[in-house]
């Protein structure tokens, strides 16, 4: 079963020093879900300040600064991960160090076979 | 023949379609075609036990006919020729579940079910009807006719608790050792919420709703004989003692009766006995934390002849304990209350302003009644009447507000 790990947090709460520790704790646990199998795809993202929003309506396309909404926390990085159940999500996403400050948001994605498969 | 055999079906059904139900959860993983295959299983035994005879372990012929029946409908679904990897893995699945089951002791499927329907995952909203129509069997109608919401409504949210388990892989698992003891606690809050909405509905007419109690009641027990544990003891015996003063909590016209007050001839003494048997065994274990602590104060009111004849300083000193283990202003409220009847309307009025400074629990009714009251007792009527009236303006109950608007018609003017 695959499940993505959205990872959310006020981007201002984190301090240079820890965010590099962070990323260092991160890769470590993707090396780890990498040699089980369980890995399928990760990343940081850059600040919310560099998102652009695209919008088609009516034909037209509208391209605006910024994110789509304007909350206190932003989406900040995301797991994608082969597993058991939503009880072994759910064990990975706490020991990610992001879910100390913020909220990681965990979502089986939807089964679609007729995608292409690499 | 055929008479007796729809009778023992009609039994069966009864006794054990719960469980049977439990175990094809676990094996195919989704409600609904557990529910089916249930059915389709019920089905094939009107159909060939009449003629076939009762199988020797009917439960378990019930259990694999299920099981059989649910990979026919998966292959039939499928196409011909079609079956695709996922299908195939499932059916493999179900197969493998089938030819372990016979190791596999049936009881051990509702305690799965009970951890799966109180899932931390699920919303609490969800997880207590899920609970009460899978665990429990009851209808979808039963459930909205005591949360007093529309079936519409609670079909919907059963449906939303189903799909998520489907959708979002929730294992129909007991969980691992390390996180046993966390998902203990859900369950256990899931059983208390639906015996505290039984026993004092949050809002509307009636103050209990005997059914209600009784699910949670009955639950617990089912609980404890699968699962062994002090804590599961202790809500237990809170529930029982509880429900001992079920009778005497509301007077002939539903208005409340204050502890005080009631009738103690009327408590059940066989449900108080229980209670105290299963407290005092759960403090013995010495792994006991907040049910049994409350339930030793619920013994401690139970066991005294009269308001006067109760062990305050015991209860005080319970409330010490149980403030160590779960700190909070309901608990300072309800030892300040203990201290009151201890040490005299003074030193517990502190308390309680002492909280309300804080800014905790301004819009808690009971803070402010049990404010009310001791005012009341201490003689300064004008400021008891401001207390009673602050939580009448705070109250949504109808039994609580006629006690409030009673207390002040009562008070000298």
């Amino acid at each position: 079963m695959k499940y993505m790990l959205l990872i959310y947090g006020a981007e201002s709460s984190w301090t240079d020093a820890e965010r590099h520790s962070c990323m260092v704790e991160s890769m470590g646990i993707c090396k780890e879900l990498e040699a089980s199998g369980k890995w399928i795809a990760s990343s940081p993202l850059h600040s919310v300040d560099t998102a652009t929003s695209v919008r088609v309506r009516d034909g037209k396309r509208q391209i605006t600064d910024g994110p789509f909404a304007e909350t206190a926390e932003q989406l900040g990085g995301y797991y994608i991960i082969d597993v058991e159940d939503i009880d072994e999500a759910i064990a990975i996403a706490s020991r990610i160090p992001p879910a100390k400050k913020g909220t990681v948001e965990i979502r089986p994605l939807f089964d679609l076979p007729e995608l292409p498969q690499n | 023949m055929n008479h007796s055999v729809n009778q023992f079906l009609d039994e069966l059904y009864q006794r054990s379609s719960r469980h049977i139900f439990a175990s094809l959860v676990r094996s195919l993983g989704d409600f609904d075609s557990a529910e089916e295959a249930m059915q389709d299983a019920f089905a094939s035994a009107v159909h060939q036990w009449p003629t076939e005879g009762i199988p020797e372990n009917p439960v378990s012929w019930l259990v694999s006919t299920g099981r059989f029946k649910a990979i026919d409908r998966i292959r039939r679904s499928a196409k011909l020729g079609e079956l695709s990897e996922d299908i195939a893995i499932r059916i493999d699945a179900i197969s493998s579940s089938n030819a372990l089951k016979s190791t596999h002791p049936i009881e051990d499927d509702r305690l799965r079910l009970i951890f799966t329907c109180c899932h931390p995952a699920i919303d609490p909203a969800v997880q207590v009807p899920l609970t009460l129509r899978e665990v429990c069997g009851l209808t979808t109608e039963e459930i909205a006719s005591a949360f007093l919401t529309e079936p519409k409504t609670m079909a919907q949210r059963l449906v939303r608790g189903k799909a998520k388990i489907r959708d979002a892989r929730i294992p129909v698992e007991i969980p691992e050792a390390s996180e046993l003891p966390a998902r203990l606690d859900s369950v256990l809050s899931v059983i208390y919420l639906i015996f505290n909405e039984g026993y004092s509905a949050s809002r509307g007419e009636s103050l209990t709703r005997v059914e209600l109690t009784t699910e949670a009641i009955r639950l617990c027990r089912l609980l404890l004989s699968l699962h062994e544990d002090s804590e599961v003891r202790g809500l237990l015996a809170l529930m029982i003692l509880h429900e001992s003063r079920h009778e005497t909590r509301t007077d002939s016209s539903g208005d409340i009766v204050l502890l005080d007050e009631q009738d103690r001839t009327r408590w059940n003494q066989e449900l108080i006995i229980e209670g105290c048997e299963l407290v005092e065994q759960s403090l013995r274990s010495g792994r006991f934390g907040t049910y049994t602590l409350q339930a030793a104060i619920a013994a401690v009111h139970a066991q005294a002849k009269s308001p006067t004849d109760t062990d305050w300083s015991q209860i005080v000193a319970l409330y010490d304990v149980l403030l160590r283990i779960t700190p909070g202003p309901i608990v300072q409220l309800n030892r300040a209350v203990a201290l009151a009847m201890r040490d005299g309307p003074d030193s517990g009025l502190a308390v309680i302003d002492a909280i309300l400074q804080r800014g905790e629990l301004c819009h808690y009714t009971l803070a402010h009644s049990a404010r009310g009251e001791l005012l009341l007792r201490l003689g300064r009527i004008e400021l008891a009447r401001e207390a009673f009236q602050a939580a009448l303006s705070l109250s949504s109950q109808a039994s609580e507000q006629r006690f409030l608007e009673k207390k002040l018609a009562k008070l000298p003017q």
